[in-house]
């Protein structure tokens, strides 16, 4: 992996990569999805990936809006069902590099069983599934992800559901490329979307983004200071995790012990689907 | 594809196989080259067909977590150049609806089989029926026009499926082909054509000239395809979208003007899509309107009845949707009766009853329950016909 030597200003970013008239963007102000693009377009221009070759694929929800802004084919599909669309893509035409964007509730919640499958496959994609523990575009119902106990337009008394960790999901399928990475550090998630596409096979990066506008000033958290605050006090990095839970002391380890985990989380080797039917072609063509 | 591996693996030019299987050889002779698919009977044998057909010319054949996926790995298979197929039967056929539409708005070319069981529900997955007919057309949210075909034989279970293939790839949309258990199930002669006889139609390509605008079009309305990765940097969005795809939904005027040309693209190419057999049509006091296997049993009974002095005709659709009203209207002109025997409670019998227009009485003839017509079931309610036009 190169390291990141020159890095482009937005401006210049948004010059080479950004679909012109598609600006502005839907997004609301303070909401996290504007820096999620900006990252995505720094790993692309790291790894210099011919953005002819590249499709942006994505479901339905203010997350799955991004693949509109990246000057590259693109496709919106429906609400749940971007791995779909992207597996067709991608098992047709293994040549192409296939990037998708969720939502929490696009990917995990009405998507979560193509999910499953899509990791279980091991497709050759890189998906860059956007958590903001709410379903953002219809106005803050609860999602999957929500909190325990978290107030949303639909659980007015707060939620009463556990919220699902969705690259442990992800690690029990043996994805090769799992992470997850809050969206106040920049650098590590642009290396990790640079690692995810450069990996063969199917490659998992969970941003947490905050939702002010949804989910934000419901839940006490009204500004984005105050939002990123949250992010930083509720995660912990996973070498420091490791760290702790091996040589902290017992108050430490309870402190950080119901903190999400934040890192590279898994990174191994495993043939994609399109090598495997590959070589099955390979092996029984006439 | 190759056309000599596509010979070479469907083997023998003439063969004693069923309709399911012959689906998934029409679709290799049209160029098929990646299915998507998730089992169910009576349609699984046109994925287990496909899957070891495919791998031998070099295709794709892919089993999805169900038919949402499949349907949604087709339109991205379809957006890369590949010719697309799946199939199944009515609950997945039910589970298809949200991505067919989103196939129609896209303006993907794609096939998909369904061999209809009895429903609604699980209902009698062993059964033939064709409860889905009006699923078809209307199954799907929003106005839209579909292409449907019917074929009843195992031989123009091969032959509709590659003119299926064809239309969609003419204009740009998916096309249904519908059969139903019994003729899936059913083992006839098949001759399988050659390539001489085989006419294959390829989507309209951009020529490269000027810039590609991706939903704009000619006369024929149809746009012209560039697949992903020629560097067009084309966006495709279930929204209503402008002609350059970008997301135009809260315009009145380009929604209109998008939902009329893909309804017109498809209404205005009538002549071209809509397909059907006559049969004494221009001799005849009483016709039978008829489509699928139902069109076979119906075939006999019309000699039957014309030796017992009974003067019936007969119409058997094969294109489904658009449905064919000037025909149908041109035959209540005719006769003094039609009679419409359907394997359902009732589905074509609304299409035929608004084109014929009070000119002619309409008599049903339904069945359900997994079983097709009897000859004498038939001959009975043309004879009980006769009695009350006398
Ligand atoms: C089949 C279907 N059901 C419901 C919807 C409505 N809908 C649109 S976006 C959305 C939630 C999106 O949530 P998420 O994926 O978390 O995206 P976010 O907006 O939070 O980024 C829902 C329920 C839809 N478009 N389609
Ligand atoms: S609703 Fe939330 S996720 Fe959607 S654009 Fe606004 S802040 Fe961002
Ligand atoms: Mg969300």
């Amino acid at each position: 992996m190169s390291t990141l030597l020159k890095p482009k200003t937005a401006a210049e970013l948004r010059d080479l990569y950004v679909r012109q008239e598609m600006m502005p963007t839907i997004f609301c102000d303070g909401c996290g999805l504007g820096n999620v693009l900006n990252y995505t377009l720094w790993a692309l221009d790291e790894l210099q990936v011919d953005l002819n070759q590249v499709v942006f694929v994505s479901g339905i929800g203010c997350s799955s809006r991004l693949s509109g802004y990246v000057n590259s084919d693109g496709m919106h599909t429906t609400h749940g069902r971007a791995l779909s669309f992207a597996s067709g893509i991608k098992a047709a035409n293994p040549n192409l590099t296939v990037i998708v964007f969720t939502g929490d509730g696009d990917g995990a919640g009405i998507g979560g069983n193509h999910l499953l499958h899509t990791i279980r496959r091991n497709m050759d994609l890189t998906v860059i599934l956007v958590n903001n523990f709410i379903y953002g575009m219809t106005g803050g119902q609860s999602a999957p992800t929500t909190p325990i106990g978290g107030i949303s337009s639909t659980t007015p008394y707060g939620n009463v559901e556990y919220a699902m960790d969705i690259c442990a999901l992800a690690m029990a399928l043996e994805a090769p490329y799992v992470a997850r990475w809050t969206v106040n550090q920049p650098y590590p998630p642009i290396k990790s979307i640079a690692q995810g596409i450069a990996k063969r096979g199917f490659a998992l990066i969970e941003m947490l983004v905050p939702c002010p506008t949804a989910y934000g000033g419901r839940n006490g958290l009204k500004g984005v200071e105050r939002i990123w605050q949250w992010y930083r006090d509720n995660t912990v990095l996973l070498d420091d995790f490791e760290h702790i839970m091996e040589f902290g002391t017992h108050e430490e380890q309870e402190e950080i012990k119901h903190k999400i985990k934040v890192g590279v989380l898994q990174d191994s080797e495993r043939e994609c689907f399109d090598e495997q039917w590959a070589k099955l072609v390979e092996r029984v063509k006439l | 594809m190759d056309r000599a591996l596509i010979r070479r693996a469907l083997g023998d030019k003439v063969q004693f196989i069923q309709g399911d299987d012959a689906c998934a050889y029409g679709a290799l002779l049209a160029g098929c080259n990646f299915f998507a698919g998730y089992p169910i009977t009576p349609a699984t044998e046109v994925a287990e067909q496909m899957s070891i057909l495919l791998p031998l010319v070099g295709g794709c054949y892919i089993q999805m977590e169900d038919e949402i996926a499949s349907m949604g790995a087709l339109v991205g298979a379809s957006w890369t150049g590949a010719k697309t197929m799946t199939s199944t039967s009515g609950p997945g056929f039910s589970l298809m609806q949200e991505n067919l539409g989103y196939a129609i708005m896209t303006e993907t070319p794609c096939v998909v089989v369904n061999v209809q069981r009895s429903g609604p529900s699980t209902g009698q997955p062993t059964m033939g029926a064709y409860g889905d007919m009006m699923q078809a057309r209307w199954g799907t949210h929003g106005d839209h026009e579909i292409i449907m075909l019917c074929p009843a034989s195992v031989q123009e279970s091969l032959d509709m499926t590659i003119v299926a293939f064809n239309l969609s790839e003419q204009f740009r949309t998916p096309v249904l082909l519908f059969i139903d258990g019994e003729l899936g199930h059913m083992r006839e002669r098949l001759v399988i054509p050659d390539d001489d006889e085989v006419e294959i139609v390829n989507r309209p390509m951009f020529n490269g000239q000027g810039k590609y605008l991706p939903f704009a079009t000619d006369a024929s309305l149809v746009p012209t395809f560039a697949p992903f990765g020629s560097g067009h940097r084309t966006y495709v969005t279930g929204l209503t979208h402008n002609e350059q795809g970008l997301p135009r939904s809260s315009s009145a005027e380009i929604h209109d003007k998008l939902i009329r040309r893909l309804a017109d693209k498809i209404n205005n190419h009538r002549d071209q899509i809509i397909r059907y057999e006559e049969f004494y049509a221009d001799d005849c006091d009483i016709a039978i309107i008829t489509y699928g296997i139902t069109a076979r049993t119906c075939r006999d009974v019309v000699e039957q009845a014309r030796s017992k002095g009974i003067k019936v005709g007969m119409l058997r659709l094969i294109t489904i949707w658009p449905f064919p009203d000037d025909l149908v209207a041109r035959w209540a002109e005719r006769v003094q009766a039609i009679l419409v025997p359907e394997m359902n409670l009732g589905q074509m019998i609304h299409p035929i009853r608004e084109a014929v227009a009070g000119r002619c009485k309409v008599a049903p003839l339904f069945r359900i329950g997994g079983e097709i017509h009897t000859p004498v079931e038939i001959l009975t309610a043309l004879e009980e016909l006769q009695c009350q036009l006398c």
